[in-house]
């Protein structure tokens, strides 16, 4: 495995010439937009039936992501849920890969086999989008003994949402870090709904932060729609994975659309998707870097065609690029090679059919 | 008699069984507030409140541990789990608590309790998300397991397995939501336990059932116009118990069977059926049993990988044939007679 490498992050600012803290503003401000962009972008090639299966978004979302990215290292690992097109971006993986899978293409980050819920890029160490709500979450921990195992210095990210903080997994995977002193942090994305059913209506401590002390485990609640601060609260918690106590972050989030593109999501008031508006945390940051006199229309005009050209092209090359071939179907069974296991296409007999007896009258 | 979907029928026997018996209430993830993923329990909630259509946690094997226990307080839940992919969490619930807690108490308790769940596939959903374990269930006994394929067996066999002492793990299917049929007003529960001949004939027997007895169905009905064959199809609608009986009749007339399922090819539901005519029918089977099942491997997300690995129709009559020239009688065309 070869560390991550995070161009898209580290390109300098085209936008003027702002320093210091006002350029990592921007800097935020353009991988916020990317993935904001993009996941529209999705949204579209879903509506145009050019993916399918269940799709989930990260719009409200990008603040966050893009504060817990920044205080990984590029050698640390990171295991999501299925909503996790933004990470996979974020992370570095070029969006076109991302675009692809989504896709179902031999280019796509899985080579087409897993889809919008299932992005893997060994190279920038996201171990996976999974589907079961907790299922990554023991999956991580597990990662984080195996670092600690070999006295490794890298972390593990385990990102989850609020719904998940209910599942037996989740607490037992809590309690074996705390034990165990891994190398982890458990990110819970609250944006306050599971698919329809609230944080309230499901979890009988919704400060869900504070799960946590039930394993000694130390934890925090952030403000997820502001990067800043969930940098910094990121920060904390991962160099207190890096010392080997693992960390329960709570980052309150917001999800602007339905849980999938085709949840219509009509049991929100009309109030609280006007209150959800307000609060977006992508005009909202934009709004902020004009206000202080960092960026002005013009050049967040310019970022956004920049953004909207990169979603684009990766739409085009997710277009272009093959559809696996069905002699592929039996390619990922198993890791070796091994006797006698079954590769046959559903119409298949187990054995030949016999030879035909000889014509017989009818 | 009215004309309804598969999902209305489901709908309204819920509702019919809340007003009929107040032991009655559901459990399961977003059924109250969101209506259920699926819309089965659409208005349930308003109609009889939170004490009796209760919204979940993503806790499956919580509460449907929870239902097992209020089943044997004398309560008949009736658990929906999102799809069959999710109930592997409460497996060990169900398996180890719901199947055995009457024999290994010596019968003392039973469990009156429904797991509704569906199966399906077929739409990209991926690895995890198109499973169908039906079998992990038809496998245990003390479980019973049923998977109607037309509204009115959904209504008949919900009454039923509402009804029913013991759990019963109740199979739907995403693909049958949408589809009608007949239900009549006063249908009865209808026996759990019993297969059932949906079509009358004399040269294979087709089987399949939930979505795999409308394929049977429908290839029957489009090779008897088109080549003159005339297969009987068996609706399975319960895999544990399995009416065994039907099966071995069936193929005693019709001396061959093609088995079609939704899971993959080895160790599933066909294996056992298969097996059944083996044992029942050997000296009248004229070839061997073949089984249309899912390629071995896990679904892959891309669409021309997943057609690949999912049976299609012309699975099915290409091992129709097969199976039709091994027993001799390939030339059956028209007026075969
Ligand atoms: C074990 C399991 N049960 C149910 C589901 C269906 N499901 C998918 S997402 C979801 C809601 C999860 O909510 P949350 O953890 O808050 O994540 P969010 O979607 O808000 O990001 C549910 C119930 C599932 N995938 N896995
Ligand atoms: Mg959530």
């Amino acid at each position: 495995m070869s560390p991550a490498t995070r161009s898209p992050r580290s390109r300098a600012a085209s936008a003027g010439e702002p320093t210091g803290e006002h350029q990592r503003l921007v800097d935020f401000y353009r991988r916020m937009l990317l993935i904001r962009r993009f996941e529209e972008r999705t949204a579209r090639a879903y509506t145009q039936a050019r993916i399918g299966g269940y799709c989930h978004l990260n719009l409200g979302e990008e603040a966050a992501i893009v504060g817990l990215l920044t205080a990984l290292e590029p050698t640390d690992y990171l295991f999501t849920n299925y909503r996790e097109h933004g990470y996979a971006v974020d992370r570095g993986i070029d969006p076109n890969r991302v675009m692809a899978e989504l896709y179902g293409r031999t280019d796509g980050v899985s080579k087409g086999w897993g889809g919008s819920m299932h992005m893997f890029d060994t190279a920038h160490r996201l171990l996976g989008g999974y589907g079961i709500v907790g299922g990554q979450v023991p999956v991580a921990t597990g990662a984080a003994l195996a670092i600690e195992y070999r006295g490794g210095r890298e972390i593990v990210m385990c990102t989850m949402g609020d719904g998940t903080t209910n599942i037996g997994a989740f607490h037992e995977s809590l309690n074996l870090a705390a034990l165990w002193h891994l190398p982890i942090v458990y990110v819970i994305i609250n944006n306050r709904l599971g698919m329809g059913t609230t944080v309230e209506a499901s979890s009988a401590e919704p400060e869900l932060f504070r799960r946590g002390a039930a394993y000694r485990m130390a934890a925090a609640r952030v403000d997820g729609l502001d990067p800043v601060a969930v940098v910094a609260a990121a920060e904390i918690a991962v160099a207190s994975a890096r010392d080997g106590e693992p960390y329960l972050l709570e980052v309150v989030s917001e999800r602007l659309r339905g849980h999938s593109v085709v949840d219509p999501a009509k049991y929100r008031t009309e109030a609280e998707v006007a209150d959800l508006r307000a609060h977006d945390p992508v005009p909202a940051l934009a709004a902020r870097l004009v206000a202080q006199g960092v960026l002005s229309d013009e050049q967040l005009e310019e970022m956004d065609r920049a953004a909207l050209r990169i979603v684009e092209e990766a739409a085009q090359f997710a277009e272009a690029s093959a559809a696996p071939d069905v002699s592929t179907l039996f390619d990922f069974t198993y890791a070796t090679p091994v006797d006698n296991v079954g590769t046959r296409y559903p119409g298949e007999p187990l054995f030949p059919p016999a030879p035909r007896p000889e014509e017989t009258e009818s | 008699m009215a004309i309804m979907t598969y999902r209305r029928a489901l709908h309204d026997t819920l509702r019919d069984e809340m007003l009929r018996d107040e032991r009655v209430l559901l459990l399961g993830e977003e059924i109250g507030v969101f209506e259920g993923s699926y819309k089965i329990t659409a208005g349930l909630l308003e109609e009889f409140g939170p004490r009796r259509v209760r919204d979940t946690p993503i806790a499956e094997e919580g509460f449907t541990g929870a239902a097992i226990g209020a089943a044997m307080l004398g309560l008949r839940p009736v658990v929906e789990i999102m799809t069959i992919n999710f109930s592997l969490l409460a497996l060990d619930q169900i398996v180890n608590h719901a199947a055995k807690i009457y024999g290994m108490f010596g019968g003392q308790a039973s469990v009156p309790l429904v797991i509704r769940t569906p199966g399906g596939g077929g739409q990209q959903l991926g690895a995890t998300h198109s499973q169908n374990v039906e079998l992990y269930y038809a496998f245990v006994p003390g479980l019973k397991v049923v998977a109607p394929s037309t509204p009115a067996d959904a209504r008949a066999l919900l009454q039923a397995a509402i009804r029913d002492d013991d759990p019963v793990l109740f199979l739907e299917n995403l693909a049958l939501y949408n589809t009608k049929g007949d239900v009549p007003d006063d249908l009865p529960p209808a026996p759990i336990g019993r297969a059932r001949v949906t079509r009358e004939g004399r040269d294979l027997t087709l089987i399949g059932y939930s979505r795999t007895a409308h394929v049977a169905a429908q290839v029957a009905d489009q090779l008897a116009a088109s080549e003159g064959l005339d297969i009987e199809v068996v609706d399975l609608m319960s895999l544990r118990p399995l009416d065994r009986a039907t099966i071995v009749a069936s193929v005693r007339k019709t001396h061959a069977a093609v088995v079609l399922e939704d899971d993959w090819l080895t160790y599933g539901i066909g294996a056992e059926v298969a097996a059944t005519i083996s044992d029942g029918a050997f000296d009248d089977l004229d070839a061997p049993v073949r089984r249309v099942a899912m390629a071995e491997v896990p679904l892959p997300y891309a669409k021309p990988l997943e057609t690949a690995a999912l049976p299609s129709t012309d699975d099915v009559i290409a091992a129709i044939y097969q199976t039709l020239d091994a027993v001799g009688r390939r030339h059956l065309k028209v007026g075969h007679d």
